[in-house]
């Protein structure tokens, strides 16, 4: 506990160095607000402008989780249908990795395009750039179970779903865990790639990336700051939560998470 | 090598009147559909009588943990037959348990939970599956665990589970896979002493491969001792020490005589 309380100090002395250094350079050489605000400035613009911040934080927000979420079921079912047989995997799983290859921000311009703009486009890209680590994970930790724990089950004459229910998916719990952790933090990257090509539900009215694109054509650049700094707190908030699960559900049994609990 | 077996199973059988418990008739494995195929075990003739525990000892290689994995069924045999109780090993699994190499436990399972398996995967009802699991605990002595996970366990304790998992079904037939290679030797002797203990409450016949001579002497009512490239049987001895066998029993000359005889056999077909 001591020791987690200086680290934070530490990072907080580090932060407030830095805000320093930023103001000082800004005071010595006079640098314009509207190619670098200070540091007091994005505050006050963070002050002034909450409202319409909180409501680019929570449309992203939304954007990513039911992105991540919409992954989550289509990921969890296509490894099902991938642990079923090596064939089905030799002929699919390439796909796979064209999904996670394929750079969105190539690709989210023609999702736009043919789904029309607005949210649900936003959330296709989002779900489009989770989906390729879930299926690899949960595929992984789906067939990696010990040879000896399914002999145990066919010992005791155990069915195809029992198999699958009481072996393969506690089994793959953690690897599931994995994927959601990585796909947790790009799901916020694609919300906001995808916002950025035009994901407003109305004008004047879209998340983070939206807003970003606005503000930067308005020379509002201490706002803009405001949405980068909003941006990177929704990233850090999604992946704590995710940790959160993952400890919640593993850490009486999974030897990772355990030392996760002890450090 | 084959007339000695025979000869001796037909007297056991004469002695006891019971009918075989395992029936293993020139059971031949084979890896690989092109010639030259791997023979991994060449026409094993075994008969093991009810209640007797038979170890099967050999250097690796001679298809020990193969042949225990045709008998559970686990592995499809290529020439041969092998009947459990006059049925098919398939068909034998409600009469069967498989004791493996590491305790196998499943991490996410309580001990409870664990030894609960083969009886919730026999559909058995939860208030009756509480009453078998509570019995067997105490049986084997991990009552006070029952709700810690396998992570929390040594590894003698997790080897009680694996045991108590696999008699919480009632088992007539026993099979073990070098199950206690990895325990320190003086864990390993003591579960062996309260493994004989159990037999002498549950009575079921015991198929047990191993690597140690000690450990199969005292266990055991007869040892068979397999041949390499390929598996054969290349003696089949009797242990005569009486039972109740303890700590004790390992100090006396004719355990000593036993492991005596028993290692000069495996030596010799070590050097083959």
């Amino acid at each position: 506990m001591k020791k987690t309380t200086l680290n934070l100090l530490t990072a907080l002395g580090i932060l407030g160095g830095l805000l320093l250094v930023w103001q000082g350079l800004i005071w010595l050489f006079g640098i314009q607000p509207y190619l670098l605000p200070s540091p007091v400035r994005v505050a006050q613009a963070v002050v002034n402008r909450f409202p319409s911040l909180m409501t680019s934080l929570g449309i992203t927000a939304m954007e990513a989780a039911a992105g991540l979420v919409g992954s989550l079921v289509v990921g969890i079912l296509v490894a099902l249908l991938f642990a079923q047989s090596p064939w089905v995997r030799k002929m699919f799983y390439p796909y796979t990795i064209l999904l996670q290859t394929v750079p969105i921000v190539a690709i989210a311009p023609l999702i736009l395009m043919w789904v029309g703009t607005g949210i649900g486009s936003v959330m296709l890209v989002a779900f489009i750039i989770c989906l390729a680590p879930i299926i690899a994970n949960t595929t992984q930790g789906l067939i990696s179970v010990d040879r000896n724990m399914v002999d145990l089950f066919l010992m005791h004459n155990a069915t195809r779903p029992q198999l699958l229910l009481k072996l393969r998916m506690p089994h793959a719990l953690p690897s599931i865990f994995t994927g959601i952790r990585i796909s947790a933090g790009i799901a916020v990257i694609g919300a906001i790639t995808g916002e950025l090509f035009g994901g407003a539900s109305r004008v004047g009215v879209g998340g983070i990336g939206y807003a970003i694109q606005y503000a930067s054509s308005q020379l509002e650049t201490d706002y803009l700051f405001a949405l980068v700094f909003a941006a990177s707190v929704l990233g850090f908030a999604f992946f704590f939560v995710t940790m959160f699960l993952e400890w919640y559900f593993l850490h009486e049994w999974h030897e990772s998470a355990r030392s996760v609990e002890d450090e | 090598m084959g007339a000695v077996s025979k000869e001796h199973v037909t007297s056991a059988v004469a002695k006891t009147v019971i009918e075989p418990a395992i029936s293993i008739k020139g059971a031949t494995k084979r890896y690989g559909t092109r010639t030259p195929s791997t023979t991994i075990l060449d026409g094993i003739d075994l008969t093991v009588a009810k209640k007797e525990f038979v170890s099967i000892i050999g250097p690796s290689g001679c298809g020990k943990s193969t042949l225990l994995k045709l008998v559970a069924g686990l592995n499809p045999i290529t020439k041969g037959s092998i009947a459990i109780d006059g049925m098919t090993p398939a068909n034998a699994r409600e009469i069967v348990s498989f004791i493996f190499q590491d305790a196998t436990l499943l991490p996410w399972r309580t001990v409870r939970q664990n030894v609960e398996l083969g009886l919730e995967l026999e559909g058995m009802a939860k208030a009756r599956r509480n009453e078998k699991v509570d019995a067997v605990l105490k049986m084997v002595g991990l009552a006070h665990v029952a709700d810690k996970f396998p992570r929390e366990l040594s590894g003698g304790m997790k080897m009680r589970v694996s045991i108590a998992r696999a008699l919480a079904t009632r088992p007539k037939v026993l099979l073990l896979d070098e199950p206690f290679a990895a325990l320190d030797e003086m864990t390993r002797d003591r579960i062996n002493e309260d493994l004989l203990k159990l037999r002498e409450e549950q009575e079921w016949t015991a198929l047990f491969v191993t690597h140690s001579v000690a450990e199969a002497v005292f266990l055991s009512t007869r040892i068979i001792v397999l041949a390499p490239h390929p598996g054969r049987i290349a003696h089949d001895i009797a242990i005569d020490l009486p039972f109740p066998r303890n700590e004790e029993t390992r100090s006396t000359p004719e355990f000593e005589q036993c492991v005596v005889e028993v290692s000069r056999a495996l030596r010799g077909v070590s050097k083959q």
